[in-house]
C-alpha cells in the first residue's frame, strides 16, 4: 500500500513541485488577496498589514508542504509552523460565534483566489499540465482546511479536559464548621470519579482537623439513585473507619420519598434533614450548647 | 506515648509478663508488642502480619485480658500500609474475643488510603469501634460506654 502511494506521488511530484514554486513566487500576491478574504479580514481587524503577514506565513507553510510532495498529509511538519497561528485564528472566530461549519466555509473560500492566480500562470488553462497543477493545489487547500478543523477540535478537547479537572477541584471543598466537625457540601451529580475525590479530600480533612464528626450535605445533589446512595454509604463507611461519625444532611422530602420507593436501605447511615440539624447533633454529642447571650451580658460588652 | 516509666516492667510482651506464664515466642522469632497502660492494653501493629504472628497475638491478648483486669484494648494500625481481608478477620476476631472477656476494643489510626481500600473491598469492619488515633481511642475507653462507635 505504501508503495502504491509513493508511485502516485512520483507521478504527481512535478505538479506538486510546480505548485510549491508557484506558492513561493506569488506569495506576496496571494497574501494580499487572502487579506481581503473574510477569515483574515475578521480576525485581524486592527491592521491590514497583520493580515497580509499572516497570509504570507500560511502560504510559505503550504509551499513547504507541497515541496515534500505529501499534499494530503495533515501531520506534515510543514504545517507545524502555522498550526499555532491557525489555532489562534480559529479560536478568535469561535469567540465571534462562528462554528466549525462556518470556519470550514471560510477556509474553503481561500482556495478561489489562489487557483485563479495559478490558472493565470498557464497560457492554456485546459492543458493537462495546468489541470494537474490545479488538482494538486486543490488537494493542498483541502488539507489546509482539515488542519484548521483538527486544530480547533483538539483545542476544544483541551478546554474540556481542563474544565473537568477544575470542576472536580472546585466542587468538593471541605469546610471546618466547628472544632472537630467538618462538612462537605456536595453540589451536582455524584458519579464514581467525583465521589472518589470527595472521599479522599474528606478523609484527609478528618486527619488534618482531627475531626470527630463529618457532615455530608446533599442539598445540591439533584437526584439520589441507588448508585449515588452506594457512593454515600461508602464514604460514610470510610469516615467511620477513620474514627469519625458521619452524618448525611440536606435530604429533601422528594429525595426521601425516592429513596424509600427505590427500597434503598440507609439504615446504617445517620441522616438529618438540614445542615443545621446535623450541626446541632454534632454539637450536642460533643456536649456543646449554644444559648442566646443574656441581656445583661450583652450590655456589658 | 507515656513512656516506659509509667508502664512498669510488666508492661512488655508475654516473655516477661508474670501472670500469663512463659508465653511461647511463636515460630517467627518475634511477636507483636502488647503494652499495658493502666486498664488498657495497647497493641501496635506494624508492617505485615503473618498467620503465625496473628494467631500468637490473638492468644496473647485474650490471656492478658483474662489475667490482668483490663477493660479496653487499643489496636494501633497507623503503621500498617495494607489491610486485607485476612487482617480484617483477625481484627474482628480479636474484638469478639475481647468482648467475651468484657473488654472493649478500639481500632485506632487507620490511614485514609487504607480506609478507602477497605471500603472498596466491601470490608467495613462493622463490629469494630474506631478512633482517629491512640489518644482519641484512650479517651473513648476511659470516658465509658457513651460513645457507641457504630450507629
Amino acid at each position: 500500500m505504501h508503495v502504491s502511494v509513493s508511485d502516485e506521488n512520483a507521478e504527481r511530484e512535478p505538479a506538486a513541485q510546480q505548485v510549491s514554486a508557484f506558492l513561493e513566487r506569488r506569495r506576496e500576491q496571494i497574501a494580499q488577496r487572502w487579506a481581503d478574504a473574510s477569515l483574515f479580514r475578521t480576525v485581524f481587524t486592527v491592521s491590514r498589514d497583520e493580515a497580509v503577514e499572516a497570509g504570507r506565513s500560511v502560504a510559505a507553510a503550504l509551499a513547504a508542504v507541497a515541496a515534500t510532495g505529501r499534499l494530503d498529509d495533515i501531520r506534515d511538519p510543514g504545517f507545524a509552523a502555522v498550526r499555532d497561528q491557525l489555532g489562534r485564528m480559529a479560536a478568535s472566530r469561535g469567540r465571534m460565534g462562528i462554528g466549525a461549519d462556518g470556519l470550514a466555509d471560510e477556509v474553503a473560500a481561500l482556495r478561489e483566489p489562489v487557483t485563479e492566480l495559478l490558472r493565470a500562470e498557464f497560457p492554456d488553462p485546459y492543458a493537462p499540465e495546468a489541470q494537474e497543477c490545479l488538482l494538486a493545489l486543490t488537494v493542498l487547500m483541502g488539507t489546509l482546511r482539515l488542519v484548521v478543523l483538527e486544530t480547533t477540535v483538539s483545542a476544544g478537547e483541551e478546554v474540556i479536559a481542563r474544565q473537568r479537572e477544575q470542576l472536580n477541584e472546585v466542587a468538593t471543598p471541605v469546610i471546618k464548621l466547628w472544632e472537630s466537625t467538618v462538612a462537605v457540601p456536595l453540589i451536582g451529580t455524584l458519579d464514581s470519579a467525583r465521589s472518589q475525590v470527595v472521599m479522599e479530600s474528606l478523609l484527609d480533612a478528618i486527619v488534618a482537623e482531627r475531626a470527630r464528626f463529618a457532615i455530608l450535605d446533599i442539598t445540591g445533589v439533584p437526584t439520589v439513585d441507588s448508585l449515588v446512595a452506594q457512593h454515600l454509604m461508602k464514604t460514610v463507611a470510610a469516615a467511620r473507619l477513620m474514627g469519625a461519625e458521619c452524618i448525611v444532611s440536606g435530604i429533601r422530602p422528594a429525595i426521601a420519598q425516592t429513596i424509600v420507593h427505590l427500597g434503598i436501605d440507609l439504615g446504617t447511615v445517620l441522616t438529618r434533614s438540614s445542615l443545621e440539624d446535623a450541626l446541632a447533633y454534632a454539637l450536642s454529642r460533643q456536649g456543646v450548647e449554644i444559648a442566646p447571650v443574656r441581656a445583661a451580658d450583652a450590655g456589658a460588652r | 506515648m507515656t513512656g516506659p516509666s509509667g508502664n512498669g516492667p510488666a508492661g512488655f510482651g508475654p516473655p516477661i509478663a508474670g501472670p500469663s506464664g512463659a508465653g511461647p515466642m511463636g515460630g517467627h522469632g518475634f511477636t507483636v508488642p502488647v503494652l499495658r497502660l493502666g486498664d488498657i492494653l495497647l497493641v501496635t501493629l506494624q508492617g505485615e502480619l503473618h498467620d503465625g504472628m496473628a494467631e500468637q497475638l490473638q492468644q496473647d491478648i485474650t490471656e492478658r485480658i483474662a489475667h490482668t483486669r483490663v477493660t479496653g484494648v487499643v489496636i494501633d494500625i497507623s503503621g500498617v500500609d495494607i489491610v486485607d481481608s485476612f487482617l480484617g478477620r483477625v481484627l474482628a476476631e480479636i474484638a469478639a474475643g475481647a468482648g467475651l472477656l468484657a473488654a472493649r476494643t478500639v481500632l485506632a489510626g487507620m490511614r485514609p488510603a487504607v480506609a478507602i481500600t477497605l471500603v472498596e473491598l466491601g470490608l467495613t469492619l462493622a463490629g469494630l469501634r474506631t478512633a482517629l488515633d491512640v489518644e482519641r481511642a484512650m479517651e473513648m475507653l476511659t470516658a465509658g460506654e457513651q460513645d457507641g462507635g457504630s450507629p
